[in-house]
C-alpha cells in the first residue's frame, strides 16, 4: 500500500465522519430525542427554580432513564425541604396504543417516579398517583416527536 | 322508561311457504338481494292522528324509509327506488301483482299497513316471495306512537331473520363516548343512541371525564370509567333512573369493566402500585374476586357467552398479548402469536372467535381469531383504530377510528365505524359529536 493510497483512505474516513457526525448533531437537536425518549424542554414546567415537573418514557415503558432519575433526585430534594407540600403523580401514555392497556401503564409510569421519589426519602404518604392513559396529551401532533412528549409521568403539587 | 315498551306481536297467518329466497351471510355478498320496500299503507284518518302527536306527515312512508336504510346498511340487500313501484301500497299490501315487481327486478317485497287504533300504532306488514309468488311471513303488532322508529327496526329483523336464518341486530342501542373539543383537552360524554343513529340521548354532562362503557344483558344498565373528584373508578349507571354508584370499594384505580354474561358480576382491572390485575365484583353480595395475579399489567377482560372463560390483554411476555383462562383464573393461555401486538380481546356472542385490535409496524387493525388463537383474519387496517364490539348476532363489529393531525397539530376526528365479520360492508356510524368506545347492546325486543 503507498503513501498516496493511505491518505486517500484516511480521508475518505475523515469525510465519512465528518458527514455522521454532522447527521448526528443535526438529528439531536431539531428531534430532541434520544432513542425515542424525549430530552427537551418544551413542555416541561418547574415545581422550583431548576427543579423540572416532568420525566419521560420510552414506547411502552416504564423505565426511569439517567435524565429522569437525576431530574427526580432534585424533585425528592426540593419535596424533603418543603414537608408540608403533598403532590399527585400523573402517569400518561401516547396516543399509539389501546385505551384500557395505557391506563395500566401510565399508572405504572406513574409508580416508577413514586418509586423513585420515595427511595430518596419522600414520604410515601404524601405521593398520590393518577393516571390518565392516553386522555391528556401536551402535544397533538401525530408524529414521534409528539408521542415523546406525552409518555411522561408529571408531578404536580396537590396543596 | 327507556326500553320496556310493550309489544304486542301477533302471527297472522303460519309460515307455510316455503323460502326460494336465501341471503348467505357467511361470505362478503357482492350482489345484495333487490327488495322492495312499498310504503306502509295509511288510512286518512289515522294519517291525521299521527300527524297529531308526533307532527309526522305519513308514517307509513317513514316507518318504510327505516326498513329501507336498515337494510341497505347490512349490505346484504339492495333496496329498490320507490319512484318505480306501479302498484299502490294499500293494494299492494293486500295482493301484489307479482308480474309488476317482476319487472322491476324485485325478489322480495315487504308491505305493510299502519293504523291509528285506541290512541295505539298498529302494525302489520308482509314479506313476499316475488317469484314464487308466495307470502313469506307476515306479522302484526301493537305499540305507542313514540315507538315508531323501533317498528322498522323490528320489522327489519323479521325480514332479515326470515331471509338470512340468523337473529337480526337492529332494533339494538349503541352506547359509546361523545367526544368535543381540542384533542388535548377533549370533553367526553356518554351517550346512547340507536343502531342507525337516531334517538341521540346524553347520560353524563361532560363534568368528567368518562370512558368505556358496557351494557349488562339487559341493557338497563352501563358499566363504564368516571373520573368523578379525580379517582378513577369503574361505576354502575341505572339508563332509567340514572342512578349512578361506584363501584367495589378499591384503594386505587379500577378500570376496563364489563357485564357477567348473566348480568350478575362486574369484571374489571385493579391497579395497584404500578400493577394491575383482573377482579370480578358480585352485584349482589359484593364479594370481590381476585382474578390474575402475576406483576405484570392484565386488563381488557370479557367473558365467553357461557361465562366459563374469559380473554384479556397481559404483557406478561414483555407486549401485549391475548390470553385466555378459566373463569377462576386458571389454565392461562396465550393465544396471540402473529407478529405485533395485541389488545382489546372481545368474545364473540356465538363463542367461536374473539375479535381484537393489532398494532404493527405503525398500523391499526381489526381482527378475529378462534378462541385458541388458530384462523387469525384481519378485516380493516388504519392510522388508528381499536376496541372493537359484536352485535348481538356476531355478524358485525363496531368500533371506533382516529385521525392523523396535521403539521400544526389540527384536524383530529374520531369516529365509529362497522364492518362486517366477512370484511366487506366497512361504513362510518352517523353520530352528532365525535365518538368512540362503542358498546352494543342486545336486541330490546327479545
Amino acid at each position: 500500500m503507498n503513501l498516496g493510497k493511505i491518505l486517500k483512505n484516511v480521508l475518505l474516513v475523515t469525510l465519512a465522519c465528518l458527514v455522521l457526525s454532522a447527521c448526528a448533531t443535526q438529528k439531536k437537536s431539531t428531534n430532541q430525542l434520544q432513542g425515542d425518549v424525549y430530552t427537551g424542554t418544551d413542555t416541561v414546567e418547574y415545581l422550583a427554580s431548576g427543579v423540572p415537573d416532568r420525566v419521560f418514557f420510552a414506547t411502552n415503558e416504564s423505565i426511569l432513564t439517567t435524565k429522569s432519575r437525576d431530574t427526580l433526585r432534585k424533585q425528592a430534594a426540593w419535596m424533603r425541604k418543603n414537608s408540608d407540600l403533598t403532590f399527585v403523580i400523573e402517569g400518561h401514555a401516547d396516543e399509539r396504543g389501546t385505551r384500557e392497556y395505557n391506563l395500566a401503564l401510565g399508572e405504572r409510569r406513574a409508580n416508577a417516579a413514586k418509586d423513585y421519589l420515595m427511595t430518596y426519602g419522600v414520604d410515601g404518604n404524601r405521593l398520590s398517583v393518577i393516571s390518565y392513559g392516553k386522555e391528556r396529551p401536551v402535544d397533538s401532533g401525530s408524529n414521534p416527536l409528539s408521542w415523546s412528549k406525552n409518555r411522561r409521568s408529571v408531578t404536580v403539587k396537590a396543596n | 322508561m327507556l326500553f320496556r315498551y310493550i309489544f304486542i306481536l301477533i302471527i297472522l297467518l303460519p309460515i307455510k311457504a316455503i323460502a326460494l329466497i336465501e341471503v348467505d351471510i357467511t361470505r362478503g355478498n357482492l350482489s345484495p338481494l333487490p327488495i322492495a320496500v312499498s310504503p306502509l299503507s295509511i288510512d286518512k284518518k289515522s294519517k291525521e292522528s299521527f300527524n297529531k302527536i308526533l307532527k309526522n306527515k305519513d308514517l307509513g312512508s317513514e316507518i318504510s324509509i327505516v326498513v329501507e336504510n336498515n337494510l341497505k346498511q347490512s349490505g346484504l340487500f339492495n333496496p329498490l327506488n320507490k319512484n318505480a313501484f306501479l302498484q299502490e301500497p294499500d293494494i299492494a299490501h293486500l295482493k301484489p301483482r307479482f308480474e309488476d315487481w317482476a319487472l322491476i327486478k324485485a325478489q322480495a317485497l315487504i308491505t305493510g299497513k299502519v293504523t291509528y287504533f285506541d290512541e295505539k300504532l298498529r302494525v302489520e306488514f308482509r314479506l313476499w316471495d316475488v317469484l314464487a309468488a308466495k307470502e313469506m311471513m307476515a306479522i302484526a303488532f301493537t305499540t305507542v306512537p313514540t315507538n315508531w322508529r323501533r317498528v322498522g327496526h323490528i320489522i327489519t329483523d323479521k325480514v332479515y331473520e326470515r331471509l338470512t336464518g340468523e337473529k337480526g341486530y337492529f332494533d339494538t342501542r349503541i352506547i359509546y363516548v361523545s367526544e368535543e373539543g381540542k384533542k388535548t383537552n377533549r370533553i367526553k360524554k356518554l351517550a346512547i343512541m340507536d343502531q342507525d343513529g337516531f334517538n341521540t340521548k346524553y347520560l353524563t354532562l361532560g363534568n368528567e371525564l368518562v370512558l368505556t362503557p358496557r351494557f349488562n344483558p339487559t341493557n338497563q344498565m352501563v358499566t363504564y370509567l368516571s373520573y368523578f373528584r379525580n379517582l378513577p373508578r369503574v361505576y354502575l349507571l341505572d339508563i332509567e333512573t340514572g342512578i349512578q354508584e361506584v363501584v367495589g370499594d378499591f384503594p386505587g384505580m379500577t378500570f376496563a369493566p364489563r357485564f357477567s354474561p348473566d348480568g350478575k358480576k362486574i369484571i374489571m382491572s385493579f391497579a395497584m402500585d404500578g400493577n394491575s390485575d383482573i377482579y370480578t365484583m358480585d352485584l349482589e353480595n359484593r364479594v370481590v374476586e381476585k382474578i390474575t395475579n402475576h406483576p405484570s399489567i392484565d386488563t381488557s377482560p370479557s367473558y365467553s357467552p357461557n361465562g366459563k372463560y374469559i380473554c384479556f390483554n397481559s404483557d406478561r411476555s414483555g407486549y401485549q398479548q391475548i390470553y385466555v383462562m378459566k373463569s377462576n383464573g386458571s389454565n392461562v393461555k396465550r393465544i396471540s402469536f402473529g407478529k405485533g401486538i395485541y389488545g382489546t380481546p372481545v368474545w364473540s356472542p356465538r363463542g367461536d372467535l374473539i375479535a381484537f385490535t393489532k398494532m404493527h409496524k405503525g398500523k391499526f387493525y381489526i381482527g378475529v381469531m378462534r378462541t385458541d388463537g388458530s384462523g387469525e383474519r384481519l378485516l380493516t387496517e388504519n392510522y388508528y383504530q381499536e376496541a372493537p364490539s359484536w352485535s348481538p348476532n356476531g355478524r358485525v363489529l363496531i368500533f371506533y377510528r382516529e385521525t392523523k393531525t396535521d403539521e400544526m397539530g389540527e384536524g383530529f376526528s374520531a369516529k365509529l365505524w362497522s364492518i362486517d365479520l366477512t370484511g366487506y360492508n366497512e361504513r362510518l356510524v352517523d353520530t352528532e359529536t365525535d365518538a368512540s368506545d362503542p358498546s352494543w347492546s342486545s336486541l330490546l325486543s327479545n
